[in-house]
């Protein structure tokens, strides 16, 4: 079999692909009589039957609250819901468990950062610096903090690539600069970001960074240690997760000076009338009954990424995004939104004349499913001058075959709009 | 004929590729916006009222090629029309667009808008179909808030 093959230049084992496919149940299926080609990861990601069996078998004979109970059943849960949260902390390499605060997605991991941290350190005439490649959940909840306290959102612009421009962040960088908040990989062109750059220049001037990792976790190996960042924020669903699950890692002594983002239960250390003290990092931050099913399926997710080899699924996906991009190219009415130099499997594109919904709904009639609007990322769509795109974004259990099949679904859609 | 042939028919792709009153309005006297959030598609209907007439009624923005061919289609239907006649239209399209179980007895109301009665088989397109719709309701209404499809 191909894939089984070494590569010649390499030497590098090829990636399985067929044998990864097997373990994604949903990826069998037919749509519209074709067999589904699953060009929408990011947007959420499949999981793979470890994570799905994972989750039944939580609910099936693991079902308890955790953090309270003294039977069995709550002590099995409260012992998986930890053993994650160190799967979690091994995945990025943080340095301590207690740097991974359990939340609903990479949106509330950053709502969590602007309104504890930005709320009590923020102040007006501060600055907070974004960039202009960010998805919304990057930008609204630091524009509702700067309403808040009144701060100023300043924007690093980006070139026509879809790159940062690094002379005008250095610009931008100055004594009223209090945060910057940028994203690891961008969701609607691609861009692999030089975050490490970014932070080491924020921290120049002792300026905490957030980085949005919501599209990079799925692509690459993160190491918030390596990258230096103060918070780190991504989502289960689009690693091969749970939805309705996703992870702020924060730096031990940020989080200890930050105070609650929600009062519950499980954050508290001592309730009464008079005052509440709350408990110890993470734990201040998870109010309430969290997803355990999410968490524990989390959980697994990573135990499933750790058995790739995570060389062979950077050049399989490299190849992946290769040839995506040079069928693509060979399309003249095709323009690719988004090529910059450092890329990751994210293919957006707009055709002359066809709008990315008609695209999206031809498409999907071969099979074919991808994302078709602006991609939550309003401003890049803006910069770019287009209403919308039509995205593809690859995932390791994609194959070469399967962007053959979305080139000559394009040419219908060339046919049907003449 | 399949369900992409009758979503996508020569009438649609002519009026998406040359829309028929596509123009700003100067002497419009209603006015309004409308958005689908969802895909960023965007569309100003401009209406001409007068005594409760449709005398004159135009359209820009940018979306795919059901809500341009859409908003064409209404205009040429609208015009000259009462403005009671348009809002008994706008029952009878949305009807026909969400596939209701009197869409059959609504497309025979709606005239030459049956051309859009593919819409209902592809859910995701609906709002596609009836942003210009919402949009001259909100014109008629004389509202100041965009209109959207949601």
């Amino acid at each position: 079999m191909k894939a089984q093959q070494a590569d010649s230049q390499t030497g590098l084992k090829e990636f399985n692909v067929a044998r990864v496919r097997d373990d994604f149940p949903i990826l069998s299926q037919k749509i519209h009589g074709k067999p589904l080609v699953y060009f929408d990861n990011g947007a959420t990601s499949q999981k793979p039957r470890s994570v799905i069996d994972r989750v039944a078998r939580y609910y099936a004979e693991e079902n308890s609250n955790i953090h309270r109970g003294v039977h069995a059943l709550s002590e099995r849960a409260t012992t998986d819901y930890e053993a994650a949260r160190a799967k979690l902390r091994g995945f990025i390499n943080a340095q301590s468990e207690k740097e991974i605060v359990f939340v609903r997605g990479t949106t509330e991991a950053i709502n969590l950062v602007a309104q504890s941290y930005g709320r009590s350190f923020l102040n007006a005439g501060d600055e907070i610096i974004v960039s202009a490649m960010e998805h919304h959940s990057n930008i609204v909840p630091w524009q509702m903090v700067c309403a808040q306290v009144g701060a100023r959102l300043r924007v690093i612009p980006i070139n026509h690539d879809g790159e940062i421009v690094m002379q005008e962040y250095g610009r931008l960088l100055n004594e009223r600069t209090k945060f910057v908040a940028v994203t690891h990989v961008s969701n609607a062109l691609g861009t692999i970001v030089p975050v490490k750059e970014i932070v080491a220049l924020a921290h120049e001037r002792g300026v905490p960074v957030l980085l949005d990792g919501a599209q990079a976790v799925p692509h690459l190996q993160v190491d918030v240690r390596d990258l230096d960042c103060d918070f780190y924020a991504f989502s289960g669903h689009k690693m091969f997760g749970p939805t309705g699950i996703g992870v702020l890692y924060g730096r031990a002594e940020l989080l200890e000076k930050m105070p609650p983002y929600q009062g519950g239960g499980d954050m508290i250390s001592l309730v009464t009338f008079e005052k509440t003290h709350y408990n110890v990092l993470p734990y201040k931050f998870e109010a309430g009954t969290p997803n355990i099913a999410g968490v524990i399926g989390l959980g697994a997710a990573v135990d499933y990424l750790q058995t790739l080899d995570w060389n062979q699924v950077t050049a399989h996906e490299r190849r992946l995004l290769t040839h995506a991009t040079d069928a693509l190219a060979e399309f003249d009415p095709v323009k690719i939104i988004g090529t910059a130099r450092d890329k990751a499997g994210v293919l957006s594109f707009v055709l002359d004349h066809v709008h990315a919904h008609d695209v999206g709904t031809i498409l999907d009639q071969e099979g074919v499913a991808v994302r078709a609007g602006h991609h939550c990322a309003m401003p890049v769509m803006q910069r770019f001058g287009v209403p919308a795109t039509t995205r593809a974004s690859f995932a390791f259990y994609n194959t070469v075959e399967e962007i053959d099949v979305l080139v000559k679904a394009l040419r219908r859609v060339l046919k049907v709009f003449g | 004929m399949s369900d992409l042939d009758d979503l996508y028919q020569e009438v649609i792709l002519d009026h998406n590729k040359s829309p028929r009153n596509f123009r700003a309005m100067a002497e419009a006297n209603r006015k309004a916006e409308g958005y689908n959030p969802l895909c960023g598609d965007h569309v100003t209907v401009y209406v001409r009222l007068e005594d409760g007439l449709i005398k004159d009624i135009s359209f820009e923005g940018s979306g795919c090629a059901i809500s341009k061919a859409s908003a064409s289609l209404m205009t040429a239907e609208l015009k000259g029309k009462s403005e009671a006649d348009a809002h008994q239209l706008f029952d009878s399209v949305h009807m026909m667009l969400t596939g209701d179980t009197n869409a059959e007895s609504a497309a025979g109301k709606v005239g030459k808008l049956a051309i859009l009665s593919g819409v209902c088989k592809f859910p995701a397109r609906v709002k596609c179909a009836s942003l210009a719709w919402h949009t001259v309701n909100a014109a008629l209404a004389g509202a100041d808030r965009p209109a959207t499809t949601e």
